[in-house]
Order: C-alpha cells, then sequence, then structure tokens
C-alpha cells in the first residue's frame, strides 16, 4: 500500500507533517517531521539578559508566556537572585491560567473535531440532546430550546452552502461513532468555549496588559505593582475582584462542562484507551509552588521519570543527562551526527538535505525534519499531562491520585487504559480540574498579603548588572501545558552568551535517532487503524492527543554555534 | 436593506437586535465614521453570501491566530462562522491534509479577485524556501499564487508585515514580510506582536461596508490605528508631564502609576492605538499593567527598539515611528545618521546592527533626567 501523507497536520500549533506505512487497515510504521525553522538560535547573542525573556516569549504564540517563565527563571538562577512571595503567586496564576485556558482550547477547538460529526447533529433531537446535557451536569444551557436553537445555526450554515472552518471535515467518516445528540452538545460546548477562553484570558491581561504574549515579568519579579490603596496598582482590591469572578467562571466551566464532555466522549471511544501508548517513559521537570523553586519536594506537580510504565519507582531527574541527536534532523554536528549532545554542547547548524520543494514524499531513510531528538539518559521521554499526572501519582500526590482513580472508575477502565490516546485526554482534563482550583488560592493569598501590607513584587538587589558576577550561567525550567520546558542560558559581561531551549514538543514529536529509536509520536502511531486510507483520521486523533506544539519544537534558542565543555548546572 | 434580514441575522447568532445594532454602532466609531454609517455596516454584515477568507500562516508563533481568538467586537465566533466563510485556517480549520490543500485551492480557483487573504508569519526565501514547507510546497511559493489572487491581503503581526523576530539579525533563513517576498500585490499591514484583533475586525468590517480598505499610511498601515503616538494617548502622560516617573519596580510611583520612561518605556517613539482599545475586551494594555512599551508595532521594532529596559534619551521632539509614518521606513536610517552630531542617533539606537548596540553608549537606567 502506498505511503499516507498528512501534511499539514492542521488543528495544532505549527507546521507538521506525518507519512506513515499502512499495511491490512493498520498503521505499520511513521514518521513525524516538523517543516518549519525560524533559526532564533543567532538572534539572542550579545543581548541584555533582562529582555532575554521579551525575544524567548516569541517561541510560541499558542505557548505565550511559558518561555517568558523559564527564560526568567534561568537568568535569575544565573545571576543568583530570589523573587519576592507576590511574584512568585502571579507567576503562578499566570501559568496555571495558560495550563488550563490551552487544556480547554485543546480540547474543543484543537481536538474535538477528530472525534465530533458537526454535520451529525443535525440529525439529532433537541429535547434528547437536553436531557443527555441535564443527565451529565448542571451547566445551565442544557435547555431544548437552546440546542434547537444551537442546530439552527448550523443549518444555517448548511444551508448557505458556506461551511467556514467545518467546509473540509471528514464528516460522515465511519471512525465517527457519537450519536447525533452528544454531537449537537459538543458542538454547542465548542461555540461556548470560544466564548469561555475569550472571557477567562483576561486574567493574563490583568497581570500583564494583554495575552497573547503578556508584557509583565521582570527579572528579579514581576512588574504587577500591588496596593491596596491605590486606584492606578495593576494589583488593587477591584482588580482582585475580577480575578476572582474569572477564575470562579472558568472553574465552573471546567466542572460543568469540560470534565463531564471528556467522560462522555471517552465513554463513547473505550477502544482509544487502547491505540496510541507512545514509548512508556515519562518525565516531568515538576513545578508550581509557593516556597523555594529550588526545593521540588514542595512542588504541586512532582518531579521525576518513570521507565517503561513502571510506577513502583520514580527516577530522579538529572539535567546532566539530557541530549539532543541530529542523526535524522536537518542538520550537522562538529564531530558527527551519530552522538547525542548535551544542550550547553549543543550546535544548531541547519543543513537542509530533504527534497527540493514541491515534493511529494520525504526520505524517511535519511534526514527528514527540523526537530532534533532530544533524549534522556538515551532513552525517548514522553512529556506533558500524562507524564506529569503520572509522575504525580506515581510520587504518593493524594489530591492525583483520587482524581485518577475516580475517573478511571467513571469510565470503567485500569490505570493501564492511560497508557493511550484517549489516556492523554482524561490526564490534561484532570490537570486541568486541579489546576483550576488552585488558582483562587494563589488568588486569595495574593490579596491576604496585600491586605497586611505585604506588597513587595519586586527584588531590585540585582537588577543592575553591575552587580552580576563576570560570568555565570543557569536553567529555567517550567511544566509548560505541553510538558517539561528547559532554557540554559550562559551570560558574560553583561550580556548572553549562549542561550538553549529543550522544549515539550521536540521530546513528544521528534524523529528517530541514532539507535533508529522512534520519537513518541511515531512510537505511538504504531497499530492505529485506519478505516478509510484517504482519510487517515485515526492519524490525527493520537497526534493530536500529544497536542503539538511545532513553533516551540523546532530547536529554537541557542545563543551561538560555540562549543561548550563545562559543566552544567544540576538540578 | 430589508430589516427582515437584520432580525435573521441576530437570531443566527443568539443576540437581540438592539446589541447587534449597538456592536455596529461601536464600529463606526472604532473606524472614526459618522453615527449615521451604523446602518450601513450592519447592512454589510447581514449580506447573504458570505465573503471568503484564507489565513495563511509561515514562519510563525501562532500568537495572531490566538490573538484573533479573542476577538470580542466582533466575536471570534461571528467572524469564523457568520461574517466570513472562513475556509482556510490550518490552526483551527476541520480538514486536514489533503482535503485542507484542496480547500485552499478551490478558493484559489473559484474565488479569483473576490476572496481575503490574512498572512501571519514571515516567509523564508533562502535556500529555494526550504525553511518553511506546507503540503511539500515552499511557503514563498503558496503566498505568491494565493496572495496575488486575492481582492486584498492583510499582513497580521510584525513577521508578516516587516520579517518582525524571524528577520532579526542575522536573518538565517532569509525572512521577509509578505510585501517584500511577494512584491506588488494588494496589502494592509496590521503590525504589532500580535496584532490587535479589534484594529483587524474594524479592518475587515471597513471593507465589508465599503469595498475596500480604510485609509493607509506610507507604512500600509490604517491611520485609525497607527495614526497616533502611544505616549499622547497615554493615561500616565500627566505623570511625565508632571515629572512623576517610576524610579524603581514595585516602588510608590508604580504602585500609583506613575510614568514608566525612566524603566525603559517606548511609548514616546510608537505609533499605535494600544492605550484606546486596549487588549482583550479592553481589559488592560502593557502600561496600564506596570511595564513599560516595547514599540511592537513600530518598523523592525525588535532591531530598533532594543534595549528594551534602556530609557529614551530624548522623549519629545523627535520620534523615529513619526517619521516612519510620514516619510517612509527608508529614510529613517538616513534621518537617524544626520541627527547622530546632535546625540539622537541613539533613539534609532542602531540596532539594525546589533553589534553597534553592544559597542554604543549606553544610557544610565535611573539617572536623573
Amino acid at each position: 500500500m502506498p505511503r499516507i501523507v498528512i501534511d499539514p497536520v492542521t488543528r495544532i500549533e505549527g507546521h507538521l507533517r506525518i507519512e506513515a506505512q499502512v499495511d491490512g487497515h493498520q498503521v505499520t510504521d511513521a514518521w513525524s517531521s516538523g517543516t518549519m525553522f525560524r533559526g532564533i538560535e543567532l538572534i539572542l547573542r550579545g543581548r541584555d539578559p533582562r529582555e532575554a525573556w521579551i525575544w524567548a516569549q516569541r517561541i510560541c504564540g499558542v505557548c505565550t508566556t511559558v518561555h517568558a517563565l523559564a527564560s526568567v527563571r534561568a537568568v535569575e538562577d544565573a545571576i543568583g537572585v530570589e523573587i519576592p512571595d507576590n511574584a512568585r503567586l502571579v507567576r503562578n496564576i499566570i501559568a496555571g491560567t495558560q495550563n488550563v485556558q490551552d487544556h480547554i482550547i485543546h480540547f474543543y477547538h484543537l481536538h474535538a473535531l477528530d472525534w465530533v460529526d458537526v454535520l451529525s447533529a443535525l440529525k439529532a433531537d433537541p429535547a434528547k440532546t437536553s436531557q443527555l446535557a441535564q443527565s451529565l451536569s448542571d451547566w445551565p444551557k442544557s435547555s431544548t430550546v437552546y440546542f434547537k436553537a444551537v442546530q439552527d445555526r448550523i443549518q444555517a450554515l448548511v444551508g448557505s452552502h458556506q461551511l467556514s472552518l467545518f467546509s473540509s471535515g471528514d464528516w460522515g467518516h465511519p471512525a465517527y461513532q457519537l450519536p447525533p445528540e452528544a454531537n449537537l452538545m459538543a458542538v454547542a460546548h465548542y461555540i461556548e468555549a470560544l466564548e469561555l477562553q475569550r472571557e477567562f484570558i483576561r486574567i493574563q491581561s490583568v497581570l500583564g496588559g494583554k495575552n497573547p504574549h503578556p508584557q509583565t515579568y521582570l527579572v528579579g519579579g514581576m512588574a504587577t505593582a500591588m496596593d491596596a490603596n491605590e486606584p492606578e496598582a495593576t494589583i488593587n482590591p477591584e482588580r482582585i475582584t475580577l480575578l476572582n469572578q474569572l477564575v470562579t467562571n472558568a472553574e465552573t466551566f471546567v466542572h460543568q462542562v469540560y470534565l463531564p464532555d471528556v467522560l462522555a466522549i471517552a465513554g463513547f471511544y473505550p477502544e482509544w484507551f487502547h491505540y496510541g501508548a507512545g514509548p512508556g517513559n515519562f518525565m516531568s521537570y515538576g513545578d508550581y509552588t509557593t516556597g523555594n523553586i529550588k526545593d521540588p519536594a514542595e512542588f504541586m506537580i512532582s518531579r521525576g521519570i518513570l521507565l517503561g510504565r513502571d510506577l513502583s519507582t520514580v527516577h530522579p531527574v538529572d539535567t546532566k543527562n539530557i541530549t539532543e541527536y541530529v542523526t535524522r534532523s536537518w542538520y550537522e554536528y562538529t564531530g558527527g551526527d551519530q552522538v547525542g549532545k548535551h544542550p550547553f554542547q549543543g550546535e544548531t547548524k541547519p543543513k537542509y538535505s530533504g527534497p527540493k520543494p514541491p515534493y511529494e514524499y520525504l526520505n524517511t531513510d535519511a534526514k527528514y525534519s527540523w526537530l532534533k531528538s532530544p533524549r534522556y539518559d538515551g532513552q525517548p521521554m514522553e512529556t506533558g499531562p500524562l507524564a506529569r499526572t503520572l509522575v504525580t501519582y506515581a510520587s504518593g500526590n493524594q489530591q492525583v491520585k483520587t482524581l485518577v482513580d475516580a475517573t478511571l472508575a467513571k469510565l470503567k477502565q485500569p490505570p493501564t487504559a492511560l497508557y493511550s490516546t484517549m489516556g492523554r485526554i482524561a490526564a490534561r482534563a484532570v490537570e486541568a480540574d486541579i489546576m483550576v482550583g488552585r488558582l483562587s488560592n494563589w488568588v486569595a493569598q495574593l490579596d491576604d498579603n496585600m491586605g497586611h501590607g505585604d506588597v513587595r513584587i519586586h527584588n531590585g538587589e540585582k537588577w543592575n548588572p553591575d552587580s552580576w558576577p563576570k560570568s555565570c550561567q543557569g536553567f529555567g525550567f517550567h511544566e509548560a501545558p505541553r510538558g517539561s520546558l528547559g532554557h540554559w542560558i550562559e551570560i558574560e559581561n553583561k550580556k548572553i552568551v549562549n542561550y538553549q531551549a529543550v522544549v515539550p514538543s521536540t521530546w513528544n514529536a521528534g524523529p528517530r535517532d541514532a539507535q533508529g529509536q522512534r520519537g513518541p509520536y511515531e512510537a505511538a502511531l504504531q497499530g492505529t487503524p485506519i478505516a478509510d486510507p484517504e482519510r487517515p483520521l485515526e492519524i490525527l486523533r493520537t497526534v493530536h492527543s500529544f497536542d503539538p506544539c511545532l513553533a516551540c519544537a523546532v530547536h529554537v534558542v541557542q545563543a551561538d554555534g560555540r562549543l561548550y565543555s563545562r559543566k552544567l548546572p544540576v538540578i | 436593506m430589508v430589516e427582515g434580514s437584520v432580525l435573521e441575522a441576530c437570531e443566527r447568532r443568539g443576540i437581540s437586535r438592539r446589541s447587534f445594532m449597538e456592536f455596529c454602532a461601536a464600529m463606526a466609531t472604532t473606524l472614526a465614521l459618522p453615527s449615521s454609517y451604523a446602518q450601513v455596516i450592519a447592512n454589510a454584515l447581514t449580506q447573504k453570501r458570505k465573503p471568503v477568507l484564507v489565513w495563511l500562516e509561515f514562519q510563525d508563533c501562532a500568537g495572531n491566530t490566538e490573538s484573533m481568538l479573542r476577538s470580542n467586537h466582533p466575536t471570534v465566533e461571528d467572524l469564523v462562522l457568520e461574517t466570513f466563510s472562513w475556509e482556510y485556517h490550518e490552526t483551527i480549520m476541520a480538514g486536514y491534509g489533503k482535503a485542507a490543500e484542496a480547500a485552499l485551492s478551490r478558493v484559489v480557483r473559484e474565488e479569483k479577485g473576490k476572496y481575503l487573504v490574512v498572512v501571519e508569519g514571515a516567509i523564508p526565501t533562502a535556500d529555494d524556501g526550504v525553511y518553511c514547507t506546507i503540503g511539500g510546497r515552499a511557503a514563498v511559493d503558496i503566498a505568491r499564487e494565493v496572495c496575488s489572487g486575492a481582492a486584498v491581503n492583510i499582513a497580521v503581526g510584525a513577521c508578516a508585515w516587516d520579517g518582525g523576530l524571524v528577520r532579526s539579525n542575522p536573518n538565517p533563513t532569509g525572512a521577509l514580510g509578505l510585501q517584500d517576498a511577494v512584491p506588488g500585490v494588494k496589502i494592509v499591514n496590521l503590525p504589532g506582536c500580535p496584532h490587535n484583533p479589534a484594529n483587524t475586525a474594524a479592518v475587515l468590517v471597513h471593507y465589508l461596508t465599503f469595498g475596500e480598505m480604510p485609509a493607509l499610511d506610507p507604512l500600509n498601515r490604517p491611520l485609525f490605528a497607527y495614526g497616533q503616538i502611544i505616549h499622547d494617548q497615554c493615561e500616565r502622560r500627566a505623570h511625565y508631564d508632571a515629572g512623576r516617573y517610576v524610579q524603581e519596580w514595585g516602588d510608590e510611583g508604580h504602585r500609583k502609576g506613575w510614568c514608566l520612561y525612566k524603566m525603559g518605556c517606548k511609548g514616546p517613539e510608537a505609533n499605535f492605538n494600544c492605550p484606546t482599545v486596549r487588549w482583550n475586551n479592553e481589559t488592560s494594555w502593557p502600561v496600564k499593567s506596570g511595564h513599560g512599551c516595547i514599540a511592537c508595532a513600530s518598523p523592525r521594532f525588535w532591531d530598533t527598539k532594543s534595549p528594551f529596559y534602556e530609557r529614551l534619551p530624548h522623549p519629545t521632539g523627535f520620534g523615529v515611528d513619526v517619521t516612519a509614518s510620514e516619510i517612509g521606513w527608508t529614510f529613517v536610517g538616513a534621518v537617524a545618521a544626520a541627527t547622530a552630531a546632535h546625540g539622537i542617533a541613539h533613539a534609532v539606537r542602531g540596532k539594525l546592527h546589533p553589534e553597534t548596540a553592544e559597542t554604543g553608549e549606553k544610557a544610565v537606567p535611573r539617572e536623573e533626567k
């Protein structure tokens, strides 16, 4: 059978191409290729480290803020400055908001159309849809009249013969299994989620002036001045009230719409708890603390590594063991492409050797992607909500354990079902549930500090670069919505001389390495059923379950091509 | 205009006629049109056949797509489902692979001269365009084919305008903005990092209403959005005039909302309606939230406006961006050179060549004005 090509893979961030070999209605092998390179590598060289975050934030506009956070943390680690408690809280609120926002948008706007047949919703009985919705949750928008109006709206689109975003969908594909009523409910929630995300993200606008790309981080703290008695302070009682209202609305949406929808849709696709397993190794740097960033024991999301789906042992993370391969990527390494290099020794010398565009197929026996292949101790690692949930679960976190066990019980699935396409979706929802709950605590703590007159938001001790050591290096990390993010920086004479980022989707979407080991997408696609090779919707389901972000993934920020053999900061 | 169709349009959107007309009136105000134009706008928004729109993404971060998703007036649901037939947009469209490519080809073939194109991201031109391919085709070829057949092209964000961050020195992929990568296409630029969806929506509504773009400056930016200096519209301007400055992050002045000029704010050199339109349903904008402006809607701002925490030497009088708007960017370098003797070159900051920045004189961040 000829090779299946999906390019562009849509409903992701960035430019991803999947080539797959299909035999007997099953994927037997797959290749994941990032087809865009920006080469931000050289751009940070010589810049002021205090503004590195403004540049690094532009690595991605979907995962906006996450690179800004990792970047300021890297600089703070390098120059040795601690941030005030309030700044930590504001960062948690911004990052937590991003996490919940990303998970909601991913489920409804990037992933849902793999499971939801929009046109089937026209056949639904609005009264029965109302019954279904009310059996699942207390969400008030669930009347027959409401669902009839949504159905009329879809009918008007169809009647106009201009289906807009929906015009090129795979409607009627045999892999769609939801009854018409569930489809109608899901389309209604797709539209409602557009409204929710637009409102909820105002939290980042309050604290950062805008979203995407909020503008508020500072090395040493945040620019969100706070004062209970000042109407023009960024954070004051009026703004706390707004934050609380936005958090509460999102919490209601997560509990009454997002979680019930995930459970309902997963219930109609039980076999997808058996497809899409991936490499079986999971990594999390851990994150979210109100204590010291160097004390992982206090993290809300645990730090650790799981190997071979063994939940009994959580291995420590040592960033010395991280290497990146370019054996199958369009780059070359001094000294040969067979050896992996640590981020601080890394090079980014693009050398395209693929077919000249326009082309039909890549030569997947040679180099075939702009992504590198990160490995931990030589092993491919899956990162993201599933990895975090498993690591935190295996670390004995009671809240995560209770929620995961309850979710599995509702779905009548064993814990091993988590290693799957649907497992990733479920883990993401569980994480959003926990995160949205924490947001209100962080806002309350901020309010409490302000009420007690603690308005410290920035530690200015090291703001003046004259106070820095002549040369220093640092590591900044964040558990971004899509997984483990690391930034490495080296500073000399107040300027950036080396900057390196290894990001979640590079871990997940990278190509094979020198040993021929597949990247997580490639591994997860093995055995995917394909009903119709002309419309390989099932491939999208597994790829989308990782929530790909290709702008992040294509090897991005290294200050220059110079070689380093220095010792790394160890986390 | 038949009254019934406005009602019908409202029903379809699930909103009252009153709120729909309020929106049309607000849009007229944004575009600086007399209020009587509200009805004309309403008519345009309720036409039977929706104009076809395709959104192309090249060397992008999808930040402009995300920004569009935050559109509030009109809402993004309204834009992508009711107002336009939004048939190609990789990040949010239903189709993928061959079906997605077929949707784009159909538009190019069957809607020639009628469709709108929004472009996001820079376009790499080095090495046969291998740095960005979609469906095996080079971005520059796709842009040439799709944009040249469009009624109009809207470049959103800094990257699609002038190459943005991707084109920053040393520009390893030969990245260009649309107007340089595909010269001669009909274009309106909506720079910013990202674009502000309120402006983009207003441009789209203007086009629907009048069949043409609003008045543009010489850089093809709409005057209604880029015709004024941020400093002159800033809510903290009175503090600047009174000499009340933030001296340190988190100090009394910072908590009282004083001027951020000494903390590196580039508002005096930036043209944008950020302070009045604000972001995310008018919630805030960077200066209101306590951080200086980085002039993200100015030409080549990454190279010309950084370092972002260094205060401007002469914030009033000569403004690079004003000059750029009036006489075109190509002259700014010459103007900067001519004024170097007067110490104003620092305002241009020589960041077209970062090396200059490294050796150049530095203003002391907290020095008294």
